[in-house]
């Protein structure tokens, strides 16, 4: 079972900010998916291996070279704040 | 019948033949916008002006004797989160609601080398979560076959703008059966190609292992000239394979003797609407008087499918979407006084409820001490149900499915419960979690809704899928239909 208080620290992690009645609602939902994700648990899987991926692809390598790249105004077009050649943010620290 | 609702063969045809233009075309589509689309809502930006521009210098390469490919003033829908360099790309979301790529997505660029002309962005379930379009953060899309129901999703505006002919052709993302699903409920044709064939570069990421970009069409033949577009070895997506595709029209053949096609059992079970039952018997009495060998088979994990599958994309989608923090690009709250303040506000502001419940979920089967018990557990499952594919595949050239387990549902019949939303992808999602290629064909009406038809092949082996489809099209008359309105 997830309680309030564990949607309260993975909406911390996740950068989440929720309100009190949201608070709820997911704890109330995610306990229903978690529930209906818990027949996985029926399945004896000790020695399958995982599939992260389906292609057997491993490193994908290419030459180091350089190539063309988006000019600073461009790349800098859809900030919300800037200044100069810079993305401006409030203070960090 | 009007331009619109034309194909595109048939349309490249007229125009080689100067009996139509490129222009012209392009004014049909946008006349028959102007007339349904208050009512379908497929769209979220239309791009008339480049469009024409486009269709006249297509009229021009024809009139002045050059080759033009299939799709060369074709209109195409394009969903709206697949990056177009300069138009606004917002994956129906508020955290995007005013971000312009400054490139192309892989796709585009082939598309615009062919001179494709697109018509615009078409809605969709915020970054692709969901099953309806209702989750878009602007508006929610209608079957154009009954405007009280949805057209599917998360592809739902591109689906329903090929059905109701604000387009001739579309591109929609299938992560667990956004492509499929809506085709199946407007009645078009729709393909997920196989894990790898389609690049990937500039789609907007919702979950990376699964996602797979893919063609709507009217029928099998454009949807084979749609695949040919825009398959193909990428080097900017590290997932792409280096693999030489075939030309796809020459598998357009009206011939399934001898091909081998597995009915899994668990697709013909439990919660399969029966009129939705005795459609897809019917459509299997018709592969098997055309000489096809159609028997049962089975997927044993099946019912693991969706557990598996409503962990692993939730994870990948709380990794891919970190990146929405409002620093770069999008929407930012502009009240906050530190970063994290801001981050804070930015997501749970920018982000709607059925995102933020897949990124929490996400992050917590994949936070500390609960790694292993949900998220390694389902990628194991995920094997599995690779190898069960896999076994079939031994004996079948093909698996046969509905799409859906019924036809298309009401507008807020399945908002209230996350899991009721979810059990409409119970069909096609194992198909993103094996990698492979399926289509959704019409095949029938339930109800006076279309039923989707489904067939899933080895990896690679669309060929196969469009020989089967293109055959049963062939045989029947149901992709003939259009919603009457």
């Amino acid at each position: 079972m997830i309680s309030k208080k564990d949607v309260e620290h993975v909406a911390l992690l996740a950068r989440l900010e929720l309100k009190e009645e949201e608070k709820e609602m997911y704890t109330r939902q995610l306990n229903d998916i978690l529930k209906y994700a818990h027949k996985l648990q029926q399945l004896n899987t000790e020695d399958v291996t995982p599939t992260a991926h389906v292609l057997p692809i491993k490193n994908v390598f290419r030459e180091d070279q350089v190539g063309d790249h988006l000019p600073n105004e461009k790349a800098l077009a859809n900030a919300p704040d800037k200044e100069g050649n810079y993305i401006k943010v409030p203070k960090i620290m | 019948m009007s331009l619109n609702r034309m194909t595109a063969h048939e349309l490249h045809e007229l125009m080689l033949k100067k009996e139509v233009s490129a222009v012209e075309i392009t004014n049909a589509v946008y006349s028959r916008i102007d007339e349904v689309e208050e009512k379908v809502k497929a769209y979220i930006t239309i791009t008339k002006e480049q469009a024409l521009e486009t269709a006249r210098r297509v009229d021009e390469k024809i009139a002045a004797g050059e080759q033009v490919s299939p799709l060369a003033g074709i209109p195409i829908a394009i969903k709206d989160n697949i990056c177009t360099n300069g138009v606004k790309t917002t994956c129906a979301s508020k955290i995007l609601y005013n971000f312009v790529p400054p490139y192309d997505a892989t796709v585009m660029n082939k598309l615009n080398a062919r001179h494709a002309v697109m018509v615009g962005k078409t809605n969709m379930d915020e970054f692709a979560m969901g099953s309806s379009t209702e989750n878009s953060a602007f508006h929610t899309t209608r079957n154009p076959w009954d405007t009280e129901r949805v057209p599917g999703g998360s592809s739902g505006g591109s689906a329903a703008a090929v059905a109701a002919g604000e387009c001739i052709v579309a591109l929609g993302s299938d992560t667990g059966g956004s492509i499929r699903q809506p085709a199946a409920f407007c009645g078009v044709v729709g393909m997920k190609p196989t894990y790898g064939a389609v690049s990937r570069y500039g789609l907007v990421a919702f979950a990376s292992s699964l996602d797979q970009i893919g063609p709507f069409t009217k029928d099998v033949t454009d949807c084979a000239l749609v695949l040919d577009a825009i398959c193909g070895h990428d080097p900017l997506d590290s997932t792409s394979v280096k693999y030489q595709h075939p030309d796809y029209t020459q598998y357009l053949q009206n011939d399934v003797r001898g091909l081998k096609i597995g009915v899994p059992k668990e697709y013909m079970a439990e919660g399969l609407d029966p009129k939705m039952r005795r459609v897809i018997e019917e459509a299997i009495v018709t592969f098997s008087n055309l000489g096809a060998v159609v028997e049962e088979t089975s997927l044993p994990h099946t019912e693991y499918a969706l557990a598996a599958y409503y962990l692993i994309a939730p994870a990948e989608a709380s990794s891919n979407l970190a990146r929405y923090d409002g620093v770069r690009y999008g929407y930012r709250n502009v009240e906050a006084d530190n970063v994290l303040e801001m981050f804070m506000k930015s997501r749970s502001e920018g982000f709607g409820d059925e995102v933020k419940r897949r990124i929490m979920l996400g992050t917590y089967a994949l936070s500390a001490g609960y790694y292993d018990a949900y998220y390694n557990k389902a990628l194991k499952v995920r094997t599995l149900i690779k190898q069960d594919f896999d076994k079939a595949f031994e004996k079948y050239d093909l698996l046969l499915s509905p799409t859906t387990p019924g036809p298309a549902f009401k507008v807020g019949e399945n908002t209230a419960d996350p899991v009721q939303m979810y059990l409409q992808d119970i069909f096609t999602l194992s198909v993103n979690l094996a990698g492979i290629p399926g289509i959704s064909i019409p095949c029938g009406f339930v109800d006076g809704l279309p039923a989707g038809l489904q067939l899933m092949g080895k990896p690679f082996s669309e060929g196969t899928l469009l020989r089967a489809a293109y055959t049963f099209e062939q045989n029947t008359e149901f992709n003939r239909q259009c919603p009457a309105f």
